[in-house]
């Protein structure tokens, strides 16, 4: 008792010092932490690049950052998923570099940016579709027009039947399934389908994991989903896919249609906004271009449409026009 | 007359029967009732493990230690950087939570009054604090800590905010482990001539040590699984290198796994069950290490 006492005292000042030297070391480190990481193979730029902003887009500047590290190994590319709208609040703030957007800068972020002096250029750098999905054992929905589907997705929608959504359907129980309500599918679907970004009946099965919607829709024979076209490839065995008539008749969901738009109203453009500042730094420049150069490459990596010509020639237009931006 | 006989008649009533007889048929459904209880948790918790552990087999080797995430080939992809930065940040929380918390705990033991009215209102503080939903403390570490502050997206700002979350938790831990240190030790302490301050140092703290650590272990436990304040703080989704220092960009493991889990693709399904597997190791290791400090050094009085 006495020996194990006697340990006791001496062990708890010791510890107590141990954890205070240690926040002082932590305190020193400051300095010496954050600094170029090891050579390594080809280029040799330094430095960190900062991208944050929506999920959708975040596997695509991922991809564009893990190609760019192959090359260039000293720098330090992160990626970020704060979302669209929190994307913008960071890059208005001056603390990104490139901001990844599913829809383009809004009002007043563009007046956030103004304040803070922070001047950009939108770059459309692949294109995204999104997919409504029935169960295989759906024989009756090939096509939905856009009514139809703002029918039942629309906030308080009492449609429960598939017989409700066209009497000509048979008497099937229709269970939905969908992305939560934080997600950019979601925020697109809302404002495509119903008009209003975050209008949607309440009473479905959301789950902010695709698989989970993907299980669902296929494991009931009126289950009915939304989500991106992407997932929808990957699972065609799975599911079928829908049709949808914006009023131009029946368009069902593919490259071609997402890219020229005609897949109305669940195509869109996904954008990256690069600061005009950040292009001081040559690691920056070098890795815009490089989104630009091999933005097909990128968008097929990450499982999303990649630009027709015509996007392409904008994008490189773009890029003309921020780096006149940064020199004036 | 009647009354005082009837008191007096009831010692001498048979004691309630514990056994002989065989077993009321009341005990046995509360027995029933207790073993169903029991096994309601560790039927699931077994469940659960063996789900992830199948689910991480083909992915649970070394890759997922040895490389960095890998957006383009999942079977490329690893947690190194996810794993690293978990480490960095629960040691720099315990840094900062445990010299604050075990201190704050003293003072509220050992020095404050418990009748002054300021010490009752910091008691009700820290009870309401170790409520408040982490998401909470995600916004407070985003707007103070770092803008308001200026230390940015780094570990620094992740583990002053987990230690924030954690640090009622360490307050009533500690005060527990405090207050079950006989008064007879202080007394006997001061009897001989002692101060508070040796007495403190020399006899309370150290026989409150495994209490402490044992709290403190479990506190940390539920910070390293914490992802939604982090996810808040700028966590980053995507990043192929280690933390260097305090000041260095990071993700931990809850938002890596919670990234691979919304992935469309089935290989980085497996992946965030093999993270998840990784996280439950070290989980598992820091309670080991807490109850092996409790039996190590706990004393009985």
């Amino acid at each position: 008792m006495n020996t194990s006492t006697a340990l006791r005292r001496a062990r708890t000042p010791l510890a107590l010092t141990a954890a205070l030297l240690l926040a002082a070391t932590a305190c020193g480190g400051e300095d010496a932490g954050g600094g170029g990481g090891g050579g390594g193979k080809g280029g040799d730029l330094k430095g960190n690049i900062r991208i944050d902003g929506s999920s959708t887009v975040a596997p695509l500047s991922s991809a564009a950052a893990q190609l760019f590290q192959a090359e260039n190994s000293g720098v330090k590319v992160t990626v970020g998923t704060s979302g669209t709208g929190g994307g913008f609040e960071k890059f208005c703030a001056g603390e990104t570099d490139i901001s990844d957007a599913s829809r383009p800068i809004k009002d007043e972020e563009k007046t956030a940016c103004e304040g803070k002096k922070i001047a950009y250029e939108e770059f459309q750098v692949a294109n995204d579709g999104l997919s409504v999905v029935v169960s295989k054992d759906n024989d009756w929905a090939e096509c939905l027009t856009v009514d139809q589907l703002k029918k039942i997705w629309e906030p308080k929608s009492k449609v429960n039947n598939w017989n409700q959504v066209d009497p000509e359907f048979p008497d099937e129980k229709l269970e939905l399934f969908g992305p939560g309500t934080d997600s950019g599918t979601f925020e697109y679907f809302t404002e495509a389908i119903n008009g209003e970004d975050g209008a949607s009946r309440t009473d479905y099965s959301p789950s902010e994991d695709d698989n989970v919607i993907i299980q669902g829709v296929s494991g009931s024979k009126g289950g009915l989903g939304y989500f991106g076209l992407s997932y929808y490839e990957e699972n065609k065995d799975k599911l079928k896919v829908v049709k949808v008539d914006a009023g131009d008749g029946c368009v069902e969901p593919t490259t071609e249609t997402v890219q020229d738009g005609s897949y109305k109203p669940l195509s869109r453009p996904l954008f990256i906004y690069p600061s005009a500042k950040a292009l001081d730094r040559a690691e920056v420049e070098a890795f815009v271009e490089f989104y630009v150069e091999k933005h097909a490459e990128i968008a097929e990596k990450a499982l999303f449409v990649p630009l027709n010509t015509e996007q392409e020639t904008a994008l490189k237009s773009a890029l003309d026009k921020l780096r006149a931006q940064h020199t004036s | 007359m009647g009354a005082p006989v009837v008191t007096q008649d009831a010692p001498a009533l048979p004691p309630p029967r514990l056994k002989g007889r065989g077993t009321p048929l009341r005990e046995r459904f509360f027995r029933l009732g207790l073993w169903a209880s029991l096994a309601v948790g560790v039927v699931f918790l077994a469940g659960l493990l063996l789900y992830v552990v199948v689910e991480a087999w083909p992915r649970l080797d070394s890759r997922i230690w040895s490389n960095f995430p890998d957006i383009i080939d999942p079977t490329n992809a690893g947690a190194q950087s996810a794993i690293m930065g978990t480490l960095w940040v629960i040691a720099f929380t315990a840094v900062y939570c445990l010299p604050t918390g075990i201190l704050a705990a003293i003072y509220l033991e050992e020095y404050a009054d418990p009748d002054r009215w300021w010490n009752k209102v910091i008691e009700i503080n820290i009870q309401n604090l170790a409520a408040v939903p982490s998401i909470v403390y995600g916004i407070l570490g985003l707007g103070v800590i770092s803008r308001g502050l200026g230390f940015g997206q780094t570990v620094l700002t992740a583990s002053l905010t987990l230690s924030l979350l954690v640090l009622p938790i360490v307050i009533i831990a500690s005060r527990e482990a405090i207050r079950a240190v006989p008064q007879s030790i202080r007394q006997a302490s001061l009897a001989l001539g002692a101060t508070q301050w040796q007495t403190i140092w020399r006899q309370v703290l150290p026989a409150a040590v495994p209490g402490m650590a044992t709290g403190s272990i479990l506190a940390l436990s539920r910070a390293i699984g914490e992802a939604a304040p982090l996810l808040l703080l700028g966590g980053l989704t995507f990043i192929t290198f280690n933390p260097t220092g305090i000041q260095s960009e990071f993700t931990v493991l809850p938002i890596q796994i919670f990234n691979w889990i919304s992935q469309s693709r089935a290989e980085f399904v497996a992946l965030a069950s093999a993270a998840i597997v990784i996280l439950l190791v070290i989980l598992l290791a820091m309670n080991s290490l807490a109850i092996w400090l409790r039996n190590r050094y706990a004393r009985r009085w």
